[in-house]
Formats: structure tokens, C-alpha cells, sequence
């Protein structure tokens, strides 16, 4: 029944005196349901002036449209269907902070663009496949790992990639990343896998004058690139848990489903997903804490998990994962750690820090910079608030390079004045567009604390 | 374990701000958590101290003069003038804006054509002051529905500004979409691209717009879209094609004024070396006589963050400090008490623009801004309050928001660097 149909009911005589009894019009509902998130848009466009990817396109409604007005339009009737503009929402999630009103624009970006594959995207086009083949990263990687060296030189091979980008649209502007020569599940299990880690927590807690037995144990969560691109910074978490007398442990695991929400591939994040719970489930069970070195991951597990599935086990995965330096600093005197050791020798001291968006919302930009501020000979700049552009898949469309490129151009001038010409991120593909908009090597915040605090 | 600081700030709005300066200026360590980017953002970027005496429809004169005439149950009234006065000494120095040193607030037309009773303004909107009397012409763009200047102008004149008082709109010389924000607008004019129209720059060919239109005009003012984070050198290139002064007329949300004292605070903070965290909100705390430890909720995950001293800074019912039910109002992360009438009825008035008693609710605290429990006990030994979170003042009425968290701030900033020592 209307309120039109109320009886009772007259519009031009408000009823204001005491007598008044609010009632309430939808019932309470829980979790997934984004009625109360849409009625609590109150329209100040705030989310607007802060999406990248508006400040670009013109074309682009940006996220007050994305979010809460799409949604309500959606729910009105059949013939609104979701704006195909949803597939250029790069997923970088900056409206979430932004919104003074806890609108929560990234769950309804996430959910819309779903929808959208799903029901309304041709899944015979080339842009279903492109997307679906860009999303599925780790499937790709993990073919190009058994053969790194060729595939490192096919990938970036001129004429081939031409043919990538006419057929698929995938840009041939980019250099492909280069795929490790071991990956570091086949570093960690050579090394001797738990046992090994168990040993060397174990001298490192009678080292330090802990309890031998202390219950310090975490799982790691390498994500895809981490194993089959930078080896090296899963291997400097790995080292720097160690040192501090934490037993590492490597559960099966899938993509965090990063890159497929940003494509709305939800049936393929959701496989993923699986993976992952069922891997970590023993862990979670046995205490473990959950540890990511990238902050995409540790934002899906974190934020999206809970929001878009609702396993058992999801909130216990969700609630107890933490960025890798995030948990030390909670755990460990880090500052007083890293006050008593100097700059490393072999190791850049300069760098050039741009904070990912994903890490923006989990309350780490300024991790990197304040930490770093306690060791002497270091610094590490700040190179703004600009997003990096690429936003994953986004910067790897034919279509979305050029956005992809004058997104990241203010964060590629701040990194060319800054000091240091070694750039720091903790996201891989932001390393990929810092990279490639100044040629500076990029490293991760991890790899740096490993150079000072480990052998 | 917990993440750990001598002074820990909760709220990154202005009082936040302006506390974890304070406390920074003392040499303790300050760490700043906030749940989302500031409400300036919101807000018109001019610092209000006291616009209107409560019941009063004469615009204040001299704030600092007025605040005796305030109840005693006021913020202003338990700090007392003298900490007020070296609140706004010490935002004075930390933030370029006009007015430092004088005591009388200015009237400033609003982008309604309405005006209010300001004490410090930014420097690009100063020249806009009612009190200038040079007369004045206002320029609107055509998509910015926010701002209709020849209404604005109207209104002004209606009014009975003591000038001349003229409206016009202007295309915007770069095609936009029908509903871009203000903000798209202000990134393209910081841009400056080519309008291929005119084959100048989208800066050249507003000015010479203006300038056609400028007449006798002795100041111009355009909606506060020059620029996202300078506007200064955006200004000067105006006012050397126009001849005369320009100035910017404060605006709704998203404000561009308000954004960039927030930059300009942030950077203040960063160069006080204070520690900040932006994201999440602080949800709990383990506490006694004394707090121990807040809990920030990063999605399910609770992080804890502890300090000797901390300040609660979260805003009032608008900056969900404040929190409110169908039964009761109440402040959610430490359970501080929030005094309010047992009958819901006797939250507002009857009339829409009566005086209601929600806008005042808020945290009680003593002169030495510690949150009071009903009884009048101190609620917790080292936690301070500072900005709306207190109750007893209605700002939005007074004119008296910035002028609050400015003077709570610095005093429970100065408060808590002291409990560490």
C-alpha cells in the first residue's frame, strides 16, 4: 500500500504534533541488501570530484550515477537496465572514502557491473573474451610460467602483440611483465616449505629471547603476481616474518578475484573464492592469521568478499587478514626495529612512493612514508593522491589506455621531480604504470624492510 | 600489541586537524585516524566564529565581545575569550587566509545571494567582502545551475548592499555533459585546455568574456570553481585581462573551497611530522577510568591503537559523532554521555526553522574539555573532546562551526600533549 492509500493520509496537512509516531516504511534488512546505502546519498557529488576515471572521461557519469541513482532507477522497473558505462568504472574504489554518507558506491559498482556481464554483455563478443581473458590473469601466468624465457620473449614480440591489439584489443603499448624463471611457490617448496619456515622462526624466537613455543603464525597470501612475477617480494615477507619468529605457512589458494570484479567475471571470482576458503579454511581454524603483500588482494578478501559472497567462512577469512607491514606494526615494535639499523648498502635509498588506491581505503597510503621516516639514510617521498590510472585491466584496454595514461600523468610528473629515481608501490600493477610512465625499477616496501632487518 | 602514538586524534575534520597540530607543536608523537575525507569538503571553506548571538537576528559585530553574552552551557563560554583568541592566533599562523590580527568579522555574500557574518576568509574570496562597497558584478556559467548570478545579484540588491550590484551568465566555453559536477569544472579551468572556438586558452577566453561584460564593475565574482587547488595564480590571470579585482563566491558541496583547506591543514600536519590514517572508522575501545586502546574496523578486521592521550574529534549528528535512534541519541565509540530529553517530541520544534534542540546535542564537557558523565564526572581521565561532539552550541545558527572546532581543537590538542608529559 502507497502512503497515497493510507487512510488517514493527507499530504497537505503534515502531521507535526506530538501525536507523531515515525514509522518505519521498509523493514530492517541486512547485509546485502543496498536499499539503505542508496537512501543515504544525499547527492553532495563529493564521490564525483574524486573518481579518476570522471576527471577524464566526460563521458563518464562517475560514481554518484554508478552507485546510488543507477540503483534506484534499476529497481523501478524492467526497462532500466544497468548503463553500459558501468564497464568503464576502473574499480579503483576511491568513492568509498570519499562519500561523507558511508554510501557504499564500490558494493553497488561491483553488483551493477555483474549484472551487466551477466544478463546484458554478449558473451560472444571480443570484449567479453578480452575482459574474461584480462581478469583471468593467473590462468595466463601460469601457463607462461612453465615456459617464462619464451614466454617473456612472445609477449612483448612487436608484430604479435600488433595482432593482440587488433584482434582482442588488448594495448600494444605496454610492456608485458616479466615472468619469474622460478616462481616463488616452486622457491618456497625447494626451501623446504613449512618445516623449513617452522626451524627458522623457531632460532629466530630463541635469537630474540622469545618463547620458543610462542604462538606467532601467520598464512600468507601471495596472490598471483607475487608467484609468478615478483618472486622476490614473497620472498622478503617470508624473511621478514622469519626474523621477527613468525612460522610462514603457504595454503593452496586463487586469484583474490581483484582483477574480475573490475570486469564484473563474478562467476569466475567466485571460483577463486572457493579456492581460497577452502585453503585457508584449516589455517583460519588453527589460528593462523591471513597476510597479503599486495593491497588489491588484501582489499578483495577484506572488503569485497564479505560484501558480494556469503560462504561460511568469509567473514573469519575477512576479519583476520591484514596487509603485510600493517600486521607487524600491530605485533612488533617496527619504528624501534628499524631505528637501530641503517641503510642498507645494497639496496636503492631514494625512493619515489606513490600510494595505491586500494591501500588509500584500508588507511595505508602513508604507511610506507611514515615507517620508513625511523630509518636513518632512507627516504621515501610521497608522490600525491593521483591514482596510478592503470587500476589492474583497466590500462590494458585498447580503448581505455589513452584515460588509463593522462589519469597517471600527475603521479608520473610528481615521481620525475621527486628525489629518488627508484620508484616504491606495494601494488604490482600501479609498479607496472609507474614503470612505464618513467622507467624507474619498482620495488615493494617489503623488499626494502627485508634489505635492512634480514641477511 | 597495538599501533602506537603519545597522542591519538579521532576525527580528521577541522577540530581533528587543528588538535593534532596543537599537540604536535609540543614535540609528542600524534597520530591522526580518520573514518573519511574531511567534512570541509562540505563546508564553504570560510571560518565562521560567531555570526549570530542565539535569538539574535543582528549579525555580530565582534565575536570576541559577544562570547560573554553566550549561556554558560556554550563551548565558547567554558573555554572562556582568551583561549578562543589564541585558538585563532594559532590557525592564523598554520593557514594563509585573510583577516589575521583583526577582531571583526566581515559579511560575505553567499552563492544564494544571501550573505553572513565571517571572521577569516580565504584570500581568493576576500575582495568579495559587503563592506568593499565598489560595485560589484557577479558572472555565472550556464551549466552550473548552483550558482544564477543576475538571481544572486537580485537578491544582494534587494538586500540593500550599500553598491550596485549586477548579474550575468556566461556559457562555459568548453562543452560539458549536462550534469557535471562543479568539480569537473574547476579541474578544466586548473587545466586550461584550448577552447578551439576562440583558439586561446579556456582561461583567456573566460577573461575576455568578462571583461566585455565588466563595464564599470570595480570587482568581479565568479562561483569558487577557479581552480581544485590553487586558485591564486588562476586569479591573477583573470584580473590582469579584466582590470579589476576578482574574487570567488563560496558554493555548496563538493566545496573547492573547503578542499583546499584541507590541503592546506594536511600539509601543516605532514610537515609537524603528525601520523595520519584515512579510511576506517574507530568503532570500540578497552577502557577503565582510562582508555587503553581504541579498535579501528577495517572490514571485519579490528586493528588496535593505543596512546597515553586521545581526542575525540568525530563530528556531530551531520559528522556521525553523534549518533541517533528512535530512542535516543548517543556517542557511539566510547558510550560518553549525551544529555537529551526523555521524550523524543521535545528533540526539535514544530516549525521547520523554530529553534530545535537536535543541532545542540552533543557531548558535556568542564573547562578542561574532558567529556562529563551525567553526574558531571569525568568520563574518562586522558580522553578530551574538541568540535561539534560537544554540545550546547547550534551552529549552523550561531554561524559558529569552524570557530568551535578551531578554539576546542587547539585547547584539547594543548590538553592532551600536556596529559603525556
Amino acid at each position: 500500500m502507497s502512503d497515497a492509500e493510507r487512510p488517514g493520509f493527507a499530504p497537505t496537512q503534515p502531521n507535526t504534533g506530538t501525536e507523531f509516531e515515525p514509522v518505519q516504511v521498509f523493514p530492517e534488512v541486512a547485509d546485502s541488501d543496498l536499499r539503505s546505502g542508496a537512501d543515504s546519498c544525499y547527492k553532495c557529488s563529493t564521490c564525483d570530484v574524486n573518481c579518476p576515471v570522471a576527471a577524464v572521461d566526460d563521458s563518464f557519469p562517475g560514481p554518484k550515477f554508478q552507485g546510488p541513482e543507477q540503483w534506484r532507477l534499476h529497481q523501478r522497473d524492467d526497462e532500466h537496465v544497468i548503463d553500459e558505462s558501468i564497464m568503464s568504472c576502473s574499480n579503483c574504489m576511491r568513492c568509498d572514502n570519499a562519500c561523507p554518507s558511508g554510501v557504499p558506491l564500490s558494493q553497488m559498482h561491483n553488483t551493477a557491473r555483474a549484472e551487466y556481464v551477466n544478463e546484458q554483455m554478449s558473451h560472444r563478443s571480443v570484449e567479453y573474451w578480452r575482459n574474461r581473458l584480462l581478469s583471468n590473469y593467473r590462468l595466463s601466468a601460469w601457463a607462461a610460467s612453465k615456459a617464462p624465457r619464451v614466454a617473456n620473449w612472445m609477449l612483448n614480440f612487436g608484430p604479435a602483440r600488433r595482432v593482440l591489439e587488433m584482434t582482442l584489443g588488448i594495448t600494444a603499448e605496454r610492456e608485458f611483465p616479466a615472468f619469474a624463471t622460478e616462481t616463488f611457490r616452486q622457491w618456497w617448496r625447494g626451501r623446504g616449505g613449512a618445516a623449513t619456515s617452522r626451524d627458522r622462526a623457531k632460532a629466530a624466537r630463541q635469537r630474540r629471547g622469545l618463547d620458543e613455543e610462542a604462538d606467532k603464525k601467520i598464512a600468507y597470501f601471495h596472490g598471483c603476481y607475487s608467484n609468478y612475477n615478483t618472486p622476490e617480494v614473497g620472498r622478503a615477507l617470508v624473511r621478514v616474518y622469519e626474523h621477527f619468529g613468525y612460522e610462514v605457512v603457504v595454503p593452496k589458494q586463487g586469484c583474490s578475484g581483484t582483477p574480475m570484479f573490475a570486469n564484473g567475471m563474478i562467476d569466475d571470482a567466485a571460483r577463486h573464492k572457493d579456492r581460497t576458503l577452502a585453503g585457508f579454511a584449516p589455517e583460519l581454524d588453527a589460528g593462523y592469521d591471513v597476510i597479503a603483500s599486495c593491497t588489491s588482494c588484501s582489499m578483495a578478501l577484506r572488503q569485497e568478499y564479505p560484501e558480494l559472497f556469503d560462504d561460511d567462512g568469509i567473514d573469519a577469512l575477512s576479519g583476520r587478514t591484514y596487509e603485510g607491514i600493517e600486521y607487524l606494526r600491530i605485533h612488533e615494535d617496527l619504528p624501534g626495529a628499524l631505528a637501530a639499523e641503517e641503510a642498507p648498502d645494497d639496496f636503492p635509498d631514494t625512493f619515489a612512493y606513490h600510494a595505491p588506491c586500494h591501500a588509500r581505503n584500508q588507511g595505508l597510503a602513508r604507511q610506507a612514508i611514515e615507517l620508513f621516516r625511523h630509518l636513518e639514510g632512507v627516504s621515501v617521498e610521497d608522490v600525491g593522491e593521483s591514482c596510478s590510472g592503470i587500476s589492474g585491466t583497466y590500462g590494458w584496454k585498447q580503448e581505455k589506455y589513452e584515460a588509463s595514461m593522462q589519469i597517471g600523468e600527475e603521479m608520473f610528473e610528481h615521481m620525475e621531480s621527486a628525489a629518488g629515481t627508484t620508484g616504491m608501490t606495494e601494488c604490482p600493477t600501479c609498479a607496472m604504470q609507474m614503470e612505464h610512465g618513467t622507467s624507474y625499477p619498482i620495488r615493494h616496501p617489503l623488499e626494502l624492510l627485508a634489505a635492512v632487518l634480514t641477511d | 600489541m597495538a599501533i602506537e602514538s603519545d597522542v591519538l586524534v579521532i576525527g580528521g575534520g577541522l577540530a581533528g586537524m587543528m588538535s593534532a597540530l596543537t599537540a604536535a607543536d609540543q614535540g609528542v608523537s600524534v597520530r591522526l585516524i580518520s573514518y573519511k575525507q574531511s567534512t570541509l569538503r562540505q563546508a564553504s571553506g570560510l571560518i565562521d566564529l560567531l555570526g549570530y548571538l542565539p535569538g539574535d537576528q543582528t549579525p555580530v559585530v565582534s565575536p570576541y565581545e559577544a562570547i560573554g553574552a553566550l549561556p554558560a552551557e556554550h563551548p565558547y563560554a567554558i573555554l572562556g575569550t582568551d583561549r578562543v583568541r589564541a585558538a585563532m592566533d594559532r590557525f592564523d599562523a598554520a593557514v594563509g587566509y585573510d583577516g589575521a590580527g583583526t577582531e571583526l568579522n566581515t559579511l560575505v555574500a553567499t552563492h544564494a545571494g544571501g550573505f553572513k557574518p565571517t571572521f577569516r576568509t580565504p584570500k581568493s574570496v576576500t575582495a568579495g567582502a559587503l563592506a568593499d562597497g565598489g560595485s560589484m558584478l557577479l558572472v555565472g556559467f550556464d551549466p552550473i545551475a548552483d550558482f544564477d548570478a543576475p538571481f544572486a545579484a537580485a537578491m544582494l540588491s534587494e538586500a540593500g548592499v550599500p553598491f550596485e550590484v549586477r548579474g550575468e551568465t556566461l556559457p562555459f566555453p568548453v562543452e560539458q555533459a549536462s550534469d557535471a559536477g562543479i568539480g569537473r569544472f574547476a579541474a578544466l579551468i586548473e587545466e586550461d585546455p584550448a577552447v578551439p572556438a576562440t583558439g586561446r586558452s579556456l582561461r583567456e577566453t573566460i577573461a575576455t568574456a568578462i571583461g566585455a561584460l565588466a563595464g564599470d564593475a570595480a570587482r568581479v565574482g565568479l562561483p569558487a570553481i577557479l581552480g581544485t587547488q590553487e586558485s591564486a595564480a588562476i586569479i591573477a590571470e583573470l584580473e590582469a585581462e579584466v582590470g579589476v579585482p576578482v574574487f570567488e563566491v563560496p558554493m555548496g558541496p563538493p566545496s573547492m573551497l573547503g578542499s583546499r583547506l584541507e590541503a592546506e591543514l594536511h600539509a601543516a600536519l605532514d610537515a609537524a611530522g603528525v601520523s595520519m590514517e584515512l579510511g576506517n572508522p574507530v568503532v570500540d575501545a578497552d577502557a577503565d577510568d582510562r582508555i587503553d586502546a581504541v579498535y579501528v574496523e577495517k572490514n571485519h578486521a579490528q586493528v588496535p591503537y593505543a596512546a597515553a592521550e586521545y581526542v575525540l574529534a568525530t563530528g556531530g549528528l551531520v559528522g556521525k559523532g553523534v549518533g541517533s535512534d528512535r530512542s535516543q541519541v548517543y556517542e557511539p565509540i566510547f558510550g560518553c554521555h549525551v544529555p537529551q530529553p526523555q521524550d523524543r517530541s521535545e528533540w526539535y520544534d514544530d516549525e521547520v526553522f523554530g529553534t530545535h534542540l537536535f543541532p545542540r546535542f552533543g557531548v558535556e564537557v568542564g573547562a578542561d574539555l574532558r567529556p562529563r558523565t551525567s553526574n558531571g564526572a569525568v568520563e574518562y581521565e586522558n580522553l578530551r573532546a574538541a568540535g561539534s561532539i560537544i554540545g550546547g552550541a547550534d551552529f549552523a545558527k550561531e554561524k559558529s562551526g569552524s570557530g568551535i572546532s578551531i578554539a576546542t581543537g587547539v585547547a584539547a590538542g594543548n590538553a592532551a600533549a600536556e596529559g603525556v608529559a
